[in-house]
C-alpha cells in the first residue's frame, strides 16, 4: 500500500470540453471526495522537465486522466519516467453516456458538470483500490 | 486580399493553485469573447506529447503566454520546445499589483473571481493588441 497520496494528474485540455471535465474531477478527488489520501500537480511542470516535480511522478502511484485521444496526461507522465498504475479517459465516458453533450468549456454547463461528477466517482474509487495515502 | 495573422494565447495548465484556474479562465475569455476570431490557443502539455506540427505553433503564430504563477511553466515550455514568445502575462504578479488574493477554489470561480479572470482577460487582449501593432508596424 502506498503511503504517499495518489498522485492524479489531469490533462487540462484547453481546447474542448473533456479537458475541462477532465480537471474539475481530478480537483473534486484532492480537494472533497479524498482529501489527503490524492493529489495532484502542475503537468505543465513536467512539460517543462521540473526537477521536483519529476522526482514526485517518479516516486509516486499515478493516475492518468486524459480527455481527449491525445493522451497527453498518460504520455507526459510516462516521458517523465512515472508508471501510471491506472487510466481515464473522458471519452471513454461519454461513450457510455451518449445522452450527456457538454458544449461549454470555460465553466462547464449541466452535462459536463455530470460528467465529472461521475468521473470524479470512478477516481475516487480507483484511490480506494489502490490504497492512496494507506500506512 | 490580405490575410491577418492569428495571435497564438497559451496557457498553463496550473493545476497546483487557483491562480493556474484563472489564467485558463481569461484565456478562454480571450479566446471566446475579447478577441474572438483574432486567436487561436494549443494545450500546452502537447508541445511534449505532440509531434513535430505542434512544436511549430510560435513559429506559426506570435503567441502570447499565460502563466499562472512565478514558474511561467507556459513562458519557459514555449521558448524551449517552439520559439520565442511574443509577450508573456504573470497572473501571479497581477494580482500581487493590484492587491487582490487569488480565488480561495481551484475548481470553482464565484463572481468575483469570475469578475477578477476578465480582468486578467482584458490585460491578455492588452498584450494581443501591441502585438499586432508591431506586427502591423
Amino acid at each position: 500500500m502506498p503511503e504517499n497520496p495518489i498522485l492524479i494528474i489531469p490533462c487540462s485540455g484547453i481546447g474542448k470540453p473533456f479537458g475541462t471535465i477532465s480537471r474539475d474531477a481530478t480537483f473534486r478527488v484532492v480537494d472533497e471526495l479524498r482529501k489527503g489520501r490524492a493529489d495532484t500537480n502542475c503537468l505543465s511542470l513536467l512539460v517543462m522537465g521540473d526537477e521536483e516535480a519529476t522526482r514526485q511522478i517518479r516516486e509516486s502511484t499515478c493516475i492518468a486522466v486524459d480527455g481527449c485521444p491525445l493522451a497527453c496526461a498518460r504520455k507526459n507522465i510516462e516521458i517523465a519516467g512515472g508508471e501510471i498504475a491506472a487510466y481515464f479517459r473522458v471519452m471513454d465516458l461519454l461513450r457510455e453516456n451518449r445522452s450527456l453533450r457538454p458544449r461549454q468549456v470555460t465553466f462547464l454547463d449541466e452535462d459536463g458538470l455530470k460528467l465529472a461528477e461521475m468521473l470524479a466517482d470512478k477516481i475516487a474509487s480507483k484511490v480506494d483500490e489502490l490504497g492512496g495515502g494507506q500506512p | 486580399m490580405k490575410v491577418k495573422p492569428k495571435i497564438g494565447v497559451v496557457s498553463c495548465s496550473g493545476e497546483c493553485c487557483s491562480l493556474g484556474t484563472v489564467s485558463r479562465v481569461a484565456t478562454r475569455m480571450v479566446l471566446e469573447d475579447l478577441a474572438f476570431g483574432e486567436t487561436v490557443t494549443i494545450c500546452l502539455p502537447l508541445f511534449l506529447a505532440g509531434d513535430s506540427g505542434e512544436r511549430m505553433f510560435a513559429e506559426k503564430f506570435p503567441t502570447v503566454a499565460v502563466d499562472g504563477c512565478h514558474k511561467l511553466c507556459a513562458k519557459k515550455a514555449i521558448e524551449k520546445y517552439s520559439g520565442e514568445t511574443a509577450a508573456s502575462v504573470d497572473v501571479e504578479k497581477l494580482l500581487d499589483s493590484w492587491g487582490e488574493k487569488p480565488p480561495a477554489s481551484r475548481r470553482e470561480l464565484n463572481i468575483n473571481d469570475q469578475a477578477q479572470s476578465y480582468r486578467v482577460a482584458r490585460e491578455i487582449a492588452r498584450e494581443i493588441e501591441a502585438v499586432k501593432e508591431a506586427l502591423n508596424g
